[in-house]
């Protein structure tokens, strides 16, 4: 018996996360119905006009996206730091920053892999253009993930407190603007037939940045709530 | 265990002190945890027992003063059992957060027909009740190889038979050239040197 070697353990508990998350499907299933019910009641708020509603389409789907990931970056880690695992986690002998990748890789399969495979359907609902579709998709694709390591930090610097709900929003919600600006430019930028590649590549850099600097905090941030 | 934990201390804490809410709970406190020491540390609700295992582990790490040294490996059993009720007992202990090692199948079966949990590796812990959970917990003694266990209230929701096999492995561990640091209300029925680590004076024989 011997210790496993980090990317084991990494791809280990990225195991333990998803099989959590596929034996609990509500919370899976959560944010896509969020996302389906705001989507529903746009058109019944703004008016059913196709033209209107397609000029919308881009901003309207980042800000759920973002909503939709804010609801559920909260849990990441609050039933970890309930039943002890995290103490465990924050013991091992693994480091930190690739164990706390593991948990973000997770909550962004769950959420935004899942959300940015079934964006197409959403923006048919809106009447995005078919040829901005390619470009929601990928745009939510990697602003998503850049939403994950951003709520993972407020997710765990609030772990501790029992309604820490409200306050990650004010922590992380600043976070997200540069995502949603880019983001929907993206989309818009597709709808009117400009390049979206300047936009996407300026989400791609934050989420290297994000990448490497992410994880610091969330260790940081995990420790000083085990400690309180 | 390691041949090189003879010879020196698996843990070292160095001039310890805390105060919490205006009052002092240890002060100055300083001992070593040698190979084959059983230790109980004592004390009534609320002297600071966890607080000081939670200096000792790490998990503190901010607010006292003084400094631990950790030359070996620890096994750490807290209070909350760790054991995700969505998952099954042999995945929990296969997937477990400390990282510790990577168990075969048939080791994990094994460390859990010692807690008394043969038959029930693959039924959702859920379905298991509280003295289950930690009993889930506490067959990573079994499969653990750290020389040092630190553990807080082990008996605690366990039956008297729970508690009987859990001394044999405590003293196993001990005599194998590990040391054990533990809280608990209940007095240890060993036949094994049990060591008292008071709050307020250190480690008595």
């Amino acid at each position: 018996m011997s210790a496993p070697g980090s990317l084991q353990f990494c791809r280990r508990l990225l195991r333990r996360q998803l099989t959590l998350a596929v034996r609990r499907p509500v919370e899976i299933g959560n944010p896509l119905l969020f996302f389906t019910m705001v989507v529903a009641l746009f058109p019944l708020g703004l008016g059913p006009a196709p033209d209107k509603l397609a000029d919308f389409a881009p901003g309207i789907l980042w800000i759920i996206a973002l909503l939709s990931n804010l609801l559920t970056s909260d849990a990441v880690f609050r039933s970890d730091f309930e039943d002890g695992s995290l103490e465990q986690l924050l013991l091992s002998p693994q480091p930190l920053y690739l164990t706390v990748l593991a948990y973000i890789g997770a909550h962004w399969l769950i959420t935004g892999l899942l959300l940015a495979l079934i964006c197409p359907v959403f923006a048919l609902m809106l009447n995005l253009p078919a040829s901005a579709i390619a470009t929601l998709a990928l745009s939510l694709l990697l602003g998503t993930a850049l939403l994950s390591l951003l709520g993972c930090i407020g997710a765990a610097l609030t772990v501790g407190l029992k309604r820490g709900g409200m306050l990650i929003s004010l922590l992380i919600l600043p976070l997200y603007m540069p995502v949603l600006i880019f983001g929907s430019a993206a989309v818009k930028g597709a709808v009117v037939g400009s390049p979206a590649g300047p936009y996407l590549a300026i989400i791609g850099a934050m989420v290297c940045l994000a990448i490497a600097l992410a994880p610091l905090a969330i260790a940081a941030g995990l420790r000083i709530s085990v400690d309180a | 265990m390691t041949d090189t934990a003879h010879s020196s201390p698996l843990l070292v804490a160095d001039s310890l002190s805390l105060t919490r809410g205006g009052r002092e709970l240890f002060r100055d406190l300083s001992f070593e945890i040698n190979a084959g020491q059983l230790v109980q540390l004592e004390g009534s609700n609320g002297a600071g027992k966890t607080s000081l295992i939670r200096i000792l582990v790490g998990l503190s790490r901010y607010g006292f003063d003084g400094t631990v040294t950790r030359p070996a490996p620890i096994l750490y059993l807290g209070h909350l059992p760790g054991v995700k009720a969505m998952l099954s007992p042999r995945e929990n202990l296969a997937w477990h957060a400390s990282g510790e090692g990577t168990y075969s199948d048939t080791a994990i079966e094994q460390a859990l027909q010692q807690v008394g949990l043969y038959g029930y590796e693959d039924v959702p812990s859920h379905a298991l009740s509280a003295g289950q959970h930690r009993r889930v917990n506490l067959a990573r003694l079994y499969l653990s190889s750290c020389p040092l266990w630190v553990l807080d209230e082990p008996f605690a929701a366990i039956d008297k038979s729970g508690v009987s096999a859990l001394e044999a492995q405590l003293l196993q561990h001990v005599s194998c050239g590990g040391a054990v640091v533990m809280t608990s209300h209940q007095a240890l029925q060993v036949d094994y040197t049990l060591e008292k680590l008071r709050l307020d004076g250190g480690i008595v024989s």
